[in-house]
This record gives C-alpha cells, sequence and structure tokens, in this order.
C-alpha cells in the first residue's frame, strides 16, 4: 500500500493530504495486513450480473448486528429473575427514556430476523447457489437457522408474563416428545423436572452469551466460505450470455476466478491444468 | 570493549536517611489527622515534602549527570570460512536411527496434543457437568397438605391451588382438580386430577360453572403455604385452552390432540388433613368415582405415549 511516487496532476497539498491520511493506514498495514484484508473482502471479484436478492445475506447479517446490539443494551436494564422480570421490562418500556423504542427494534426486529433469514435460504435455494462447491455453506446456513430460531425460543420467556410463560411451557414440553432422548432434552431446558426460577435464568444466559457466541462463530465460517468460494452468478447468466447447452463454450474469464464465472461450469480446472 | 571507568564507585546509591525522613513526615501527618488537623499535619506534609524531594533529587543524580559517552559494539565479519549452506553440514535435530519407529519429534507433537486434551478436558467436563446435572439430581415432588378433609365436600369438585415448593413462589403454583368421592371400604377416597393438559402442558379449566363466590383460603402445614379452593361443576368435563384438548369428568381424552388421560396425584390421610403425594400418568379410566380403575403408569411429560406401541418410543424417563 506504500505511495507510489508517479507523475500526477496533483496539486501538492492534495498529496500532502493523501500521504497524511495514508501514512496510519500503512503503518497499520505494515504490521497487521488488516487494510489488505478488508480490501480484498470489499473488493473482491462478483459477477457482473448480480442483483438485489444478493443483497439478502447482508440484510439479514445486518438484522443479525442490530439485534446483537439491543440486546446488549436492554441487558444494561433487565433483570433475569421471576420475581422482578416482568417489572424491569415494564420499566423499560416505559420509563427508561427511548425503552420502548430499542425494546421495540430487539422485539420487531427478531422476526426481520428470522424472515430475512427464509428469503435469504429460499433466494439461494432457487438460484441453485447451494450446489457444488457451496454445499458446505448450505449447511452452515442451516445450522444457524436451527440457532436463530433458538434464540427466538429462548427470548421469548424472558418477559415472564402469560404468553411467555406458556408459550415456553409448550415449546419444551415440544421438545420432551422427541424420541427416547426427548424427556431428557426437556429437563435439560427447565433445568429441573418442572418450570422454576432457575429456567428464566437458565434461558437468559443461553440467549444471551451462549447462542449468540455460537451464531458470531458460525457467521464468521459462512462468510469466509462465501469469500473463499465467491458469489454464484443467478441462474439466467448463461442464457444471458448467449451461452448454448450443457457443454458451453469455453468461459471468458474477464479476469475474474473461475468460481465467480457464471459459465465456468465445465471449465473449472481440477488439478491446475488445463480448462 | 573498554574498561569501565570507575570500577571502584558502587553501583548502588549509597545509604540515604532521607527515605527515613520522608517516612517520619508521613507518619507525622497521619498521627496529625487525628491529633490536631491543622497545626501537626501541615507540619508533617512540610517535612514529608522537603525529605521527598531531597530524596527524589539524591535517588536521580546519576541520570541527571551527562551521559557517560559507550563506544559503539563492534562485530567484525569472520574473513576465514564461508557460511554453511543450510542443506549442508549437521542438521539441527538428527535423523530418526533407521527401524526408529517413534521419532522424538513425534513424540512432543502427540504429547503436546495430548495434554492439551488432558488440559481442556479438565476445565470442560466439570463445567459442561455444572450445566446438565443439577437439571437431573434432587428432582422430585414434596408431599403438599391440603389441610382439613371436612373442606372437600362428598361429591363435589373443588378446584384447588397450591405451592408445590412454597420457597420458590408463585413459579410453583399448581392447581389439581378434587373430588371427595366418600368412603370405599372404610377409608376416604378422592379423585385428584391434575390440570396439565397430557397434549402439551397447558392449563386445563373446567367445563362448566365456576363459583368463586364460595372461595375457601387455609393455610395448612408448617411452611405457611395458601391452599385456595374454589367450588366448580365440570359437568362437561375438562378443556385446555391451547389447542383444543378435551377431557370427561374422569380425565380420559375425549377429543383433540392429546395422547393420553389427564395425570392424577396419589393421596394419603394424615391426621385429618388431605396429603397430596407425587403425580403419575394415566393412560386411560374405566368406571367413575371411587369404583374407578385407573390404568396408571410412571408420570411422563405431556405429550408422551405411556401405552401402546408408540410408549416404545420413550423407554427411559430422567428420574423424578
Amino acid at each position: 500500500m506504500a505511495v507510489a511516487p508517479t507523475r500526477s496532476r496533483k496539486s501538492p497539498r492534495r498529496q500532502k493530504l493523501e500521504a497524511a491520511v495514508n501514512y496510519p493506514l500503512d503503518w497499520l498495514e505494515e504490521r497487521s495486513g488488516l487494510i489488505g484484508a478488508v480490501r480484498y473482502f470489499l473488493f473482491r471479484k462478483v459477477p457482473g450480473d448480480t442483483n438485489w436478492f444478493h443483497t439478502l445475506g447482508s440484510a439479514t447479517l445486518t438484522a443479525f448486528l442490530v439485534q446483537a446490539l439491543t440486546g446488549a443494551i436492554l441487558a444494561m436494564y433487565y433483570q433475569p429473575h421471576p420475581a422482578t422480570a416482568y417489572q424491569s421490562i415494564n420499566h423499560i418500556t416505559n420509563d427508561v427514556t427511548l425503552g420502548w423504542l430499542v425494546r421495540g427494534m430487539h422485539k420487531w426486529g427478531a422476526s426481520v430476523f428470522i424472515i430475512l433469514m427464509f428469503f435469504h435460504m429460499a433466494r439461494v435455494f432457487l438460484f441453485g447457489a447451494y450446489k457444488y462447491p457451496r454445499e458446505l455453506n448450505w449447511i452452515v446456513g442451516v445450522m444457524l437457522l436451527a440457532v436463530g430460531m433458538l434464540e427466538g425460543f429462548t427470548g421469548y420467556l424472558l418477559p415472564w408474563d402469560q404468553t411467555a410463560y406458556w408459550a415456553t411451557v409448550v415449546g419444551i414440553n415440544l421438545n420432551g416428545t422427541a424420541p427416547i432422548l426427548g424427556p431428557f432434552l426437556a429437563d435439560f431446558l427447565r433445568g429441573g423436572a418442572e418450570i422454576g426460577n432457575d429456567t428464566l435464568s437458565r434461558f437468559y444466559s443461553l440467549h444471551m452469551l451462549l447462542i449468540p457466541g455460537l451464531i458470531f462463530a458460525l457467521i464468521g465460517l459462512h462468510l469466509y466460505l462465501v469469500v473463499r468460494l465467491g458469489v454464484s452468478s443467478p441462474p439466467w447468466s448463461r442464457e444471458a450470455a448467449g451461452g448454448g447447452d450443457y457443454p458451453a463454450a469455453p468461459p471468458s474469464t474477464n479476469g475474474r476466478s473461475g468460481l465467480t464465472q457464471p459459465t465456468a461450469r465445465s471449465g473449472w480446472r481440477r488439478n491446475g491444468g488445463e480448462s | 570493549m573498554t574498561e569501565p571507568q570507575h570500577e571502584d564507585r558502587p553501583h548502588l546509591p549509597g545509604p540515604s536517611l532521607y527515605p527515613i525522613g520522608f517516612a517520619a513526615g508521613v507518619a507525622c501527618i497521619l498521627v496529625g489527622l487525628i491529633v490536631n488537623p491543622t497545626l501537626i499535619a501541615p507540619i508533617g506534609a512540610a517535612i514529608a515534602i522537603v525529605f521527598g524531594f531531597l530524596w527524589a533529587r539524591d535517588a536521580t543524580m546519576d541520570y541527571r549527570r551527562e551521559p557517560e559517552p559507550i563506544e559503539p559494539e563492534r562485530r567484525e565479519a569472520p574473513l576465514t570460512a564461508p557460511p554453511i549452506p543450510a542443506d549442508r553440514g549437521e542438521a539441527a535435530m538428527p535423523a530418526p536411527e533407521p527401524g526408529e519407529r517413534f521419532p522424538r519429534s513425534r513424540f512432543l507433537e502427540a504429547s503436546t496434543l495430548g495434554l492439551g486434551a488432558v488440559i481442556g478436558g479438565l476445565v470442560t467436563v466439570p463445567v459442561v457437568g455444572f450445566m446438565v446435572v443439577p437439571a437431573f439430581k434432587g428432582q422430585g415432588y414434596p408431599d403438599v397438605d391440603l389441610g382439613p378433609l371436612d373442606n372437600f365436600p362428598e361429591g363435589k369438585w373443588l378446584i384447588t391451588t397450591f405451592y408445590m415448593h412454597p420457597e420458590a413462589g408463585n413459579v410453583s403454583r399448581r392447581t389439581a382438580y378434587i373430588r371427595n368421592n366418600g368412603q370405599l371400604n372404610g377409608e376416604p377416597s378422592f379423585t385428584i386430577i391434575s390440570n396439565r393438559c397430557a397434549h402439551l402442558g397447558c392449563p386445563v379449566q373446567p367445563n362448566g360453572p365456576v363459583q368463586p363466590g364460595d372461595k375457601k383460603q387455609v393455610t395448612p402445614g408448617e411452611k405457611g403455604q395458601k391452599v385456595t379452593l374454589v367450588p366448580t361443576i365440570p359437568a362437561g368435563g375438562f378443556g385446555c385452552p391451547c389447542h383444543g384438548g378435551q377431557y370427561d369428568p374422569e380425565g380420559n381424552r375425549t377429543a383433540g390432540p392429546p395422547v393420553r388421560a389427564l395425570d392424577r396425584y396419589q393421596y394419603a390421610v394424615v391426621n385429618g388433613h388431605l396429603v397430596l403425594g407425587k403425580p403419575f400418568s394415566v393412560a386411560h379410566v374405566d368406571g367413575e368415582g371411587k369404583n374407578a380403575k385407573i390404568h396408571a403408569y410412571k408420570l411422563a411429560g405431556p405429550g408422551q405415549h405411556i401405552d401402546g406401541w408408540e410408549q416404545i418410543l420413550y423407554p427411559i424417563q430422567p428420574p423424578h
């Protein structure tokens, strides 16, 4: 990232300014490589015909980050004890400045997160983007869906009102009807044979520590695979590019890697040999 | 290397009385704060400041002096032998003996991994145990004193609300539907049906009038736990508000998603009081009242089959 001395028409003042901006970036890059990594992530090649449907994944990520942020701040006012949980939620909603807004963001954002996950999943399914070599990323995505739903289940109990309580009773008993290990799963979730004081703090811990950590780790893996394998093209790419039946004409690379090429299916290099 | 010029000078600063003076000043402040804050404490502060300044000046004398010039260290490159290329010369680690199956490097590798696994296990196992085991340990249903038998008139249903664990508060509040069936072979007979729906555990409600005006509250037992009795006439049996499961007055499923009849409680009569025992699950009930034949099983969670071929899905239950 060193600034190469080129003959440019930039004024000396602008050059100075650029140097001043670049110096700390260069300093960081030299010691960590982070700038290069971020550039690699942000400016990587994607197919030319990606469209708005491809933004559903980042929308889901944004929804999750909103949940993480609002949840962390709600935790500053929420008290996970049966005697005080409901009152503290009332306090957040009615007394704390902007509490109604942040709680609303967290409550409605939870539904938005789940809905966006399904939209994103539908996009990947309908575009056939789960196929080789991206099967593993589909699997990671399904894990994210599962833990995302678990996040919704554990969060639903926290207001500790009648809806929350009975919905959790039903949800836990539903898990209890799983064959063989179901009864044990239900006892594990309840922290005992019956819902009690430990159940609430147990769900709170799962909801705001264990599961979010798992989600962050899985999102990291998900994004790593996205960057490594590249974004897939929409299914109509080949036709739009004038391609024919399956063994297509040799792909033009346009400077893209094979994996991001819409028509590169038949042309993947298997052992670094010819395409 | 040149010889150091001040070989005879001691490297540590010589003994000094200034710290003692400083300490005396601080002690004087502390004493003064108690004895006379306006006079003695300031004197102590002055002493501490003066001696502190002298001490600091004395201690930093070496640093404030002109730095002595130090000749840069030089290392002449040896002119004789050329450097040995990496692929020749003596190896950093001796090659394994011919026929040696387990070289040192492999041993170190395995022991590093093994030790890591042992340390990881030592940390993880107790933590996971702490998370899982308490949910299965010491779980049970204590006996609950529901008060004198006189409160349960013969042939009448009572919505009986009590606290399973009074110390845990409202979260342990449970409800049972209790009917006194009169005497059977000289012993009082009761029908005690749990309100936990056999579908997914919602509270079933009586299908018939409830008479909250005739509510009765008693506080039997040593812990002072409240027991509330509200008369009802569940002529249409019981129904669940969540998913519509329906039961007849004996708790048999008549419609909807439940997989078996309503659970019941064991009971005993102790010193004229009705005492609730452990709950148990019921497949179905033949007959009614004191002549009912109850097909009883060990307590199972809601939605779990206890008879028929489906019972093979739930072979073991956690200890309750």
